[in-house]
């Protein structure tokens, strides 16, 4: 019988706080995962969703809002562009492709955006992908048909041929019912974007809807903007003009900078979590170190035992040692259960929320040092009592009970 | 020279013997003190001299608190003495390091206490494959023959807690031997057994023994045990520790 031997039935004989202890050090485990992959996905994800355009152009305002309304569908538009000034970015010369969306209206919370039919026949979201049907066709601009994100078809079930009255503003309220009736004409294949969550409908039928103000029936919420490859200058001259020279207009560019910008400011939040789940993991340490040395009492007698049969106190020292790094090791094995399950719901809160889709299966540098600096914290934890195993006074306590 | 009874003797009846040659244990001017609680210096054990031969058996009669659990520490290398030496089977055990003597005790020592000392996690196959553990590395087919030997062939994966104090001790026996020792040592054996498992758990260690050509040295202060041993020396008269404590 080996050292792995003595610590695997030393932890069967203890199995309850084995159990406990290792579920603590798991929780922790869990959540340093959760929230260093969550913080690092999300980061990357919201700073590299751009729906494949390069720049967004929206009334005079808050840059993030504006990328917050037109990229990831949340918030409200900062104000309204005229028409005609889509039709300037349009024809400039280093913008490749310019697509104007209008918003307003949602069906039972979910948003309703105007557009062209330029977002799904020219437009890549992603290098090399385009907007794709599931089921149906494209809309029809001059009819009100709708094409429905594949997460608003499962959620709301619909599907080509049902019909649905929009109502009036981004938050659902059943008295804010439009008259219009919309024809579901096709759903889009998951893409993995915020596009998911959206109701796609021809622009004039949010410049049109009834309620809406007849002045603005031109305008447009914002326009999203894809310059000509190695234009890189021109987003510059566009950026000096609209937000310096200008006093109307707001041109985000880049997009990922805009998002980066707000993880910066969140920073200290992450600082924080990330804080948080260190001192959890110090205190799941403390608490093998608790475990162990509280039971160390009732172990005197086996350890002595062990010692009168020959084991050295390097054995017992090290028997103790490994015990609390196996009981950390099994706790990481378990947070890795934890870290799925949260970061799952996570991922579908996201997902649900935002549109923004996190891989929990997804590597991560986090996977490999963390589990380490655990049983690392577990092993140290166990040199406490490993040191008063090694102080053990055999005969004393190898001595009949009374 | 150490003291002897001869066979079926009253204990105090003395007798010299002649010195067993060749000697597998051999102590000389062997001291172990403690420090009560007073501060003062308690002298539990000074034996001047002490032998035993290999394949010898011998029994130890004591009261409790005579220093014998002592004694038997000190030559299982449990306890460091603080002056004599101890030596068993050539090797000079007392001016051994203490992770010496540990090893030392793995290879050539076998235990067997009054409290039977298992281990309650482990089952009484396991208890005997750690017999062997810090010594040679177990062998588990010696570890169920050895069992088997024992009369719990059939209660191999049995926890202590599983077993009657009988059998409890038979697996104490089982995995004192694992090691194959060239010293047993036993102390108050069947203390914890009642007269009729006393007697069978004896006579089962002292087969044993012979079977596995081991010294065995029992230490006991229940008259019954002590009469089954051909030899019985009186510990009051070799410990002149507790002699002189006990002296008028």
């Amino acid at each position: 019988m080996n050292l792995f031997g003595i610590v695997f039935r030393s932890l069967r004989q203890h199995a309850l706080s084995t159990v406990v202890t290792a579920a603590s050090v798991a929780l922790a485990g869990g959540l340093l995962l959760t929230v260093w992959v969550a913080k690092s996905q999300s980061q990357a994800t919201f700073t590299g969703v751009n729906a494949g355009f390069d720049a967004v152009l929206g009334a005079r305002g808050s840059k993030l809002q504006l990328v917050l309304n037109a990229i990831f569908h949340l918030e409200a538009s900062p104000g309204n562009v005229a028409w005609s000034d889509f039709l300037d970015v349009q024809k400039n010369p280093s913008v490749e492709l310019a697509v104007p969306l209008a918003v307003g209206d949602n069906y039972r919370g979910y948003r309703l955006v105007g557009t062209t039919s330029d977002l799904f026949d020219k437009a890549q979201y992603a290098p090399r992908k385009k907007f794709t049907l599931s089921s149906g066709e494209w809309f029809d601009p001059t009819r009100r048909e709708a094409v429905v994100g594949d997460f608003v078809a499962r959620k709301m079930n619909l599907k080509p041929g049902d019909t649905f009255h929009p109502f009036h503003g981004l938050i659902f309220d059943e008295k804010n019912q439009h008259a219009e009736t919309y024809v579901v004409v096709g759903v889009l294949k998951p893409s993995n974007t915020p596009a998911d969550r959206v109701i796609w409908i021809p622009l004039a039928g949010i410049q049109r809807m009834s309620g809406h103000d007849p002045k603005a029936a031109t305008d447009v919420s914002a326009v999203l903007v894809k310059l000509k490859a190695g234009s890189a200058l021109a987003g510059f001259q566009l950026d000096m003009m609209y937000n310096k020279q200008g006093n109307r207009l707001t041109f985000a560019w880049p997009i990922g900078s805009v998002m980066a910008g707000l993880f910066d400011k969140i920073g200290w939040f992450d600082l924080v979590l990330t804080l948080v789940a260190w001192l959890v993991a110090l205190v799941a340490s403390a608490s093998i170190l608790a475990s162990i040395y509280n039971s160390m009492n009732e172990r005197r007698r086996e350890l002595a035992i062990l010692r009168a049969l020959g084991a050295r106190r390097s054995i017992v020292f090290a028997a103790i040692v490994l015990e609390a790094a196996t009981i950390s090791a099994l706790g990481v094995v378990g947070g890795f259960g934890i870290y799925a399950a949260l970061m799952s719901g996570v991922a579908g809160i996201l997902r649900a929320q935002v549109g923004v889709v996190l891989n929990p299966f997804a590597f991560h540098p986090v996977m490999l040092w963390s589990p380490a600096a655990f049983i690392g914290l577990g092993a140290l934890a166990g040199i406490v009592p490993a040191v008063k195993a090694y102080r053990t006074d055999v005969a004393h306590n190898l001595a009949p009970v009374s | 020279m150490n003291v002897f009874n001869p066979p079926n003797a009253p204990l105090n009846h003395d007798l010299q013997v002649k010195k067993p040659d060749p000697f597998l244990l051999r102590i000389t001017g062997l001291e172990k003190s403690f420090r009560a609680p007073d501060g003062a210096r308690h002298r539990i054990v000074e034996v001047p001299e002490f032998a035993l031969a290999a394949n010898d058996e011998f029994a130890l009669a004591g009261e409790s608190g005579s220093g014998k659990t002592t004694f038997l520490n000190l030559i299982a290398g449990i306890l460091r003495a603080d002056a004599g030496t101890i030596q068993l089977d050539g090797a000079a055990v007392s001016s051994f390091s203490e992770s010496e003597r540990d090893r030392f005790r793995a290879t050539t020592i076998g235990y067997i206490f009054q409290t039977f000392n298992l281990l309650q996690g482990y089952t009484c196959l396991e208890n005997v494959l750690l017999g062997m553990s810090f010594g040679a590395g177990a062998d588990r087919a010696f570890a169920e023959a050895l069992l088997k030997r024992v009369g719990l062939g059939n209660r191999l994966k049995h926890y202590p807690r599983q077993l009657s104090s009988g059998q409890q001790q038979r697996v104490a026996v089982a995995r004192a031997l694992a090691n194959k020792p060239k010293l047993v040592l036993a102390d108050e054996p069947t203390g914890n057994l009642d007269h009729k498992n006393a007697s069978e758990s004896l006579k089962l260690i002292r087969e044993a023994c012979r079977e596995s050509s081991a010294a065995f040295l029992v230490v006991s202060h229940d008259r019954e045990v002590l009469a089954q041993f051909e030899r019985v020396g009186d510990f009051h008269k070799i410990n002149r520790a507790f002699a002189a404590e006990t002296a008028p």
